[in-house]
């Protein structure tokens, strides 16, 4: 990650370009602390980080959502064949 | 506790709709992720065929070290690499992709171009039963790499220490993947749902 691009504000600050691509590893816990301050910092007076940050934990959250397709009564009699074979394999 | 090992037990007690639940529940996330190391679906069919079998053959020997999801995409993913032709994995960490389009931010890096709104709108799709379709799609057309992370990470809800053993990447390199895919998520669902307020 490039966090040394941008020198316009103080030099621990972060601007929003940097701090977009902090968020995986906020969320993920794998900042070190004082990134962790630094990106909170950024969040606490930046309305547009804040809320990417929540379009980040949304977008996840939506990903998980998503359920397997039901097997097909074929596909579940197939797999009713595999087993069966599997067991007098055993035998 | 493994979320699994109720059917576990019943496998092994000879439990055949057992099986079948386990199928059910696993099969097609294996066929989405096989589809990335084998060149057409129907190799990824076979290899998930004979993952399955390989799984039963296996369950004797399986200790519950891991849980028996993660046994089995590790099986999937073995499979499918020594089947699939895709070329050597090295993941391109220097490569610069960044999370957000640089033309939304001003020279001082500040927003120019801020996140759109796109939250509730994206739920009430989800809640209509109209959005899930969707994702998948916009997931299968990831990259591979990222694909197959963010399937296994926030589709099958993997750890991401259970991540990096079943794919083989070091934690720095999931998150990098895993970065950029959610990244791209993320845009997609802005670019669908996104009004400025």
């Amino acid at each position: 990650m490039r966090l040394s691009r941008h020198r316009v504000l103080g030099r621990r600050d972060l601007v929003c370009q940097q701090a977009v691509e902090l968020v995986t590893g906020y969320l993920e816990g794998t900042l070190s602390r004082a990134a962790r301050r630094r990106f909170e910092a950024h969040l606490a007076g930046c309305p547009h980080c804040t809320e990417y940050l929540a379009q980040m934990r949304e977008t996840i959250k939506l990903a998980g959502r998503i359920e397997p397709e039901d097997l097909t009564p074929q596909m579940q009699d197939e797999f009713v064949g595999l087993f069966r074979r599997w067991q007098s394999e055993q035998q | 506790m493994d979320p699994d090992a109720e059917l576990l037990d019943r496998l092994r007690a000879g439990d055949e709709r057992a099986f079948v639940v386990l199928v059910g529940r696993y099969h097609e996330p294996m066929l989405r992720l096989a589809a990335s190391f084998v060149p057409s679906t129907a190799v990824a069919e076979e290899v998930v065929q004979d993952t399955w079998l390989a799984v039963l053959r296996g369950l004797e020997r399986f200790q519950g070290r891991s849980s028996l999801k993660t046994w089995l995409f590790r099986i999937l993913v073995n499979r499918a690499r020594t089947t699939g032709t895709r070329e050597q994995r090295s993941v391109p960490i220097a490569d610069p992709e960044p999370a957000v389009d640089p033309e939304r931010f001003g020279p001082a890096g500040a927003w120019s171009d801020p996140p759109e709104h796109w939250i509730e709108a994206a739920e009430a799709r989800m809640e209509a039963g109209k959005l899930a379709d969707r994702i998948r799609a916009w997931i299968n057309e990831l990259p591979a790499r990222q694909r197959e992370v963010v399937l296994l990470r926030d589709v099958e809800g993997m750890t991401s220490d259970e991540v990096c053993s079943v794919l083989e990447l070091t934690g720095v390199n999931q998150r990098v993947l895993l970065h950029r895919g959610r990244s791209r998520l993320r845009q997609l669902l802005e670019d669908e749902f996104g009004e400025v307020r």
